[in-house]
């Protein structure tokens, strides 16, 4: 027969005994990860860092009047890819048009920050607050009240 | 009459209360440790680095429901764990802790016994001890629990044999079979420089006595479900934790008796030396259990009756020529 038709079945199998030494160089990494600093980062108490791009909770932003600087203009609710964002625009005669009603579902967004993007008068942006919770979906609706005031305490 | 009988209570009070908390802090020493050797804290939020937790789970564990299930056998259910923990907490009897102090101008042996036979009584009870594993087991209706059961009892029995004969080896080095006089024999020269070969298979054949980690096949946690103590719920099962840690601080005071030299030692006090020896023994036992895989059931079997017990039977064999030819 040649060498060839043999076919090697168990081939770099590990002698008998072979494990001693991968054994000790195992106790060896642990040893050494027992003496360094872990890697956990005890939330609450500490807290990861953001970048300043991070893209969080919504902020409708004022100018400095105190009036919405949003337009209404629809843009980031037709680009929104969930549909989170509801708008009912106001005009007057004369006077800005204003949003009646604007309404983010927080639940159905997925930070894309398209609309941060699209918004032609900077009235939207995202920002690095994560943490909201609440008991009921319909909480999670957030009006124009709860959009001017995120990042500071509601009392 | 009241020497006779003040003085030995007093012992057994301090003995079990040190040794207990010392046990139940074993399980806070071994989560914290197992966390850092994998890079991540241990319990950290009861108490300061969580050491209120073993008093946590205490009290967690007698607040818990107590769940016999439909298809255990009630009498031995009950029976295992209480077997399991009563023979543990008895082998502390018999450790030498230190060397004999004075108080008030009577002299106290640090031991709370020493029968002529000693290590041959530790041996017997620890192997009772394994009966609550297997009973445990068995009677809780589940096959889970079966299997658990039945590796454990295969396991335990194959590694009392090349125990004892690491044990036999240490016993006619120092010519007796009692704890103290071990300790007594090794005051010039640990038995681990004159018996290296029984100081290794000692405690490989320990590790799988205590159902640890490479060893933990009834117990796999992942594979069979927690194995014997699927079915038990708090206390009892607290029990059966406890007993298993009891006897691991049994194991290291044994490890420490027979080959470290006891509490033998420069500047500090038996008692201290004794106790650093211990736990030192018990951080290697943890990072042990930190570093390697569990072992297939059929290479623990293989392990056993193919390289540590013909290793054992030839330590001894060579131990009795060695004494024979230096006279």
């Amino acid at each position: 027969m040649e060498k060839s038709e043999i076919i090697v079945v168990s081939k770099g199998r590990a002698e008998k005994g072979h494990y001693v030494t991968p054994f000790l160089k195992g106790l060896g990494y642990t040893l050494g990860n027992f003496f360094r600093k872990p890697v956990t980062i005890q939330y609450p108490d500490e807290k990861t860092e953001r970048s300043a791009r991070w893209r969080g909770l919504h902020r409708l932003n004022v100018d400095e009047k105190g009036d919405l600087k949003c337009v209404a203009c629809g843009l980031c609710a037709a680009i929104c890819p969930s549909h989170a964002i509801t708008l009912v625009p106001y005009e007057e005669e004369g006077k800005t048009r204003y949003p009646v009603k604007f309404e983010v579902d927080e639940l159905r967004c997925v930070f894309c920050g398209f609309c941060q993007e699209a918004c032609p008068k900077g009235a939207i942006s995202l920002t690095e607050v994560y943490d909201y919770v609440d008991y009921s979906r319909k909480d999670f609706l957030f009006d124009i009240e709860i959009l001017k005031t995120t990042g500071r305490s509601r009392i | 009459m009241n020497d006779l009988f003040i003085i030995p209570v007093i012992k057994l009070l301090v003995v079990f209360g040190v040794c207990l908390t010392i046990i139940a802090y074993i399980t806070w020493l071994e989560r914290k440790a197992l966390g850092h050797f994998q890079l991540r804290y241990g319990p950290m939020r009861v108490g300061w680095h969580g050491l209120l937790q073993p008093i946590a789970d205490g009290v967690k564990n007698i607040f818990k429901e107590e769940v016999v299930p439909e298809n255990a056998d009630r009498a031995v259910f009950v029976m295992a764990p209480v077997i399991s923990i009563s023979v543990a907490v008895i082998l502390l009897a018999l450790i030498p802790f230190g060397d004999a102090i004075t108080i008030f101008g009577k002299k106290i042996n640090l031991y709370l016994s020493n029968p002529s036979i000693g290590i041959l009584f530790i041996l017997g009870f620890a192997t009772i001890g394994s009966y609550g594993t297997i009973l445990g087991g068995w009677s809780s209706g589940n096959k889970y629990g079966y299997m658990g059961g039945l590796r454990a009892s295969a396991m335990i029995i194959s590694y009392e044999l090349s125990m004892a004969f690491a044990v036999i080896s240490i016993i006619m080095v120092s010519g007796s079979f009692s704890l103290v006089d071990m300790v007594a024999a090794q005051h010039n020269l640990w038995n681990i420089v004159r018996e290296p070969v029984a100081f290794f298979v000692f405690f490989i054949s320990g590790i799988a006595e205590l159902n640890r980690i490479p060893f933990d096949m009834p117990e796999a946690e992942s594979e069979l479900c927690c194995g014997y103590n699927i079915e038990y719920s708090s206390m009892k099962f607290a029990l059966f934790f406890l007993a298993e840690y009891t006897h691991l601080f049994v194991f290291a005071s044994l490890v420490t008796t027979l080959f470290l030299g006891g509490w033998h030692g420069p500047f500090l006090p038996g008692v201290v030396w004794f106790f650093l020896k211990t736990f030192i023994i018990i951080f290697i036992c943890i990072w042990v259990r930190a570093t390697i895989p569990r072992l297939r059931y059929d290479k623990v079997m293989k392990l056993e009756w193919k390289f540590l017990l013909p290793v054992a039977i030839a330590n001894v064999i060579a131990t009795g020529v060695v004494m024979i030819l230096l006279g």
